[in-house]
């Protein structure tokens, strides 16, 4: 498992991983939404939890179609299902090292973005933390999509129309999380529900996605 | 013979319109595929007569 | 006599063709008796004028919107298990059913609330869920049309429908967490749980009832189409072969 993780993570790394990708695009969208809404700084100071995570939620979302789209070119992912690993292995092994090279970066890099949008000081700590807690579900989810379109010509709308539906909960309680928690309310429900998606996620989606690439590998 | 719908003709009316469009829409669309349907099913079954008969 | 014995798809069609004509005419017949008498002899309600008619769209629309979900969720399942196709392709039938009832269940609701609220859109609990509802409808549809091979794009949207279920479910939950600490001011609930009068509440019954046949009239119509267009698609490959 841990030899499929670093090649994945080696492949994501190398020119054409398209590793910095999600991140020049979580710049761009942040910009771009004072662009949007004016600059006023007490609105943005409002919206700011809820852009960041919706922006980060569209970066994840850039570089799905690629965790199964290079196994399925190079004809390697045939050779994935029939290895010692069970096939939900590998479904949980792309969707981390999917995290490690696009979630994980979004998380660290969004403490940068937040001053950009005016973010209240007492939200920073929050931002972090349900970053940290939901990006592992939207990869797996992401993984579970990836998963379903893999080999479709122009598979990435689709995809994109199959996953973001999915984002919903994980969205709704890691917003709610560092709003409430900025506002010096208890944001410990928002974080547990959020924390309880992520570890489900994780349990039941590994299957799914099995599931769907035995189904394409028909 | 319409009731006096007071203040709220327009959302009545409209939630009535809407959805009797829709349905009727839906209703003509499926009939309208069906026939489609057993057409298209009809001439491939000939032309596959046509080939083994 | 076992109920699998129709998942034949040629036996399905055979038996159920000559009941098609009497739902559909039982639909048409219950639906206008419904929504006549709901429209036109029953009293406004004291607090939601002449709105409360729209009720007889509302709740039979958005009532078929789940359930039809959950047809489809069962159908899939059955599909998954016991491989029979007419089981897969009634899922896809149902879709586009699905599709129209939750719209209609969002524009009468939606519409239901501009007197109360004034604008023609809250994000109130029960019509964002049905907004997402609305989605994954979309999505599961999208994927069927995507996909080429039949039987593939059955497995694929079984899967998604199951777990596009228990994420719906939790976007229930989600939705109603999140719009806690909105102010929305109604209390008057959308809901039709809360205490109907009889007078209401008889032609919506009938208004239910007319909705559920519509509903069956338009599956079977349309799992014939989809099972004569499978058949058809055999065919070519057959002879091309």
């Amino acid at each position: 498992m841990i030899a499929l993780l670093k090649r994945d993570l080696a492949l994501a790394v190398r020119a054409g991983g398209g590793f910095g990708l999600g991140l020049a695009f979580f710049l761009i969208v942040i910009v771009l939404v004072p662009f949007g809404v004016g600059p006023q700084a007490e609105l943005l100071t409002r919206i700011a939890p809820g852009i960041l995570w919706v922006a980060a939620l569209l970066a994840a979302l850039l570089s799905l179609d690629r965790i199964f789209a290079l196994d399925h070119e190079d004809g390697s992912l045939p050779l994935l299902a029939t290895s010692p690993l069970p096939l939900e292995a590998v479904a949980l092994v792309k969707g981390v090292a999917h995290w490690i090279t696009t979630g994980l970066p979004l998380t660290l890099a969004a403490p940068a973005l937040g001053f950009l949008l005016n973010l209240q000081p007492s939200a920073y700590g929050f931002l972090l933390i349900t970053l940290l807690v939901g990006t592992p579900a939207l990869s797996m989810i992401g993984t579970f999509g990836a998963a379903l379109t893999v080999g479709l010509r122009r598979g990435g709308l689709l995809l994109s129309l199959l996953v973001l539906p999915l984002y919903i909960p994980t969205l709704i309680f890691g917003a709610e999380a560092v709003r409430r928690g900025a506002d010096g309310f208890s944001a410990t429900n928002a974080l547990v529900l959020q924390g309880g998606i992520t570890l489900g996620v994780f349990a039941f989606l590994p299957f799914a996605t099995a599931a769907a690439l035995r189904v394409n590998l028909r | 013979m319409m009731p006096d719908l007071g203040k709220y003709v327009v959302e009545v009316l409209s939630a009535y319109a809407v959805s009797i469009v829709l349905l009727l829409g839906l209703v003509w669309v499926s009939v309208r595929a069906a026939r489609k349907a057993r057409e298209t099913l009809a001439a491939v079954e000939a032309r596959k007569e046509q080939r083994d008969g | 006599m076992s109920i699998w014995e129709y998942a034949n798809p040629k036996k399905f069609i055979a038996t159920t063709t000559p009941v098609l004509p009497w739902v559909m005419w039982a639909a048409a017949v219950t639906l206008v008796v419904g929504l006549v008498w709901g429209f036109f002899f029953t009293p406004d309600d004291y607090r939601q004028g002449s709105t409360v008619k729209i009720f007889y769209l509302h709740v039979p629309a958005a009532m078929m919107a789940i359930n039809i979900w959950v047809m489809m969720l069962v159908t899939s399942l059955i599909w998954l298990i016991r491989r029979h196709h007419v089981s897969a392709l009634a899922a896809k039938a149902a879709g586009p059913i699905g599709i129209v009832m939750t719209l209609i269940a969002l524009f009468t609701g939606a519409v239901w609330g501009q007197p109360i609220w004034g604008t023609w859109w809250v994000w109130d609990p029960r019509l964002t869920s049905f907004l997402i509802l609305f989605l994954f409808y979309l999505g599961y549809m999208a994927l069927w049309t995507a996909i080429e091979d039949d039987d593939t794009a059955a497995d694929l949207t079984s899967v998604l429908c199951i777990v596009g279920s228990v994420f719906a479910v939790l976007s229930r939950y989600a939705v109603n967490f999140w719009n806690q600490g909105l102010h929305q001011g109604a209390s008057l609930s959308l809901d039709a749980e809360e205490n109907v009068a009889d007078v209401f509440w008889y032609p919506a019954l009938v208004c239910i009832a007319g909705f559920i046949l519509l509903f069956v009239a338009l599956v079977i119509l349309r799992t014939h189409t989809e099972i004569r267009l499978r058949r058809a698609r055999a065919l070519e490959t057959r002879m091309r072969a």
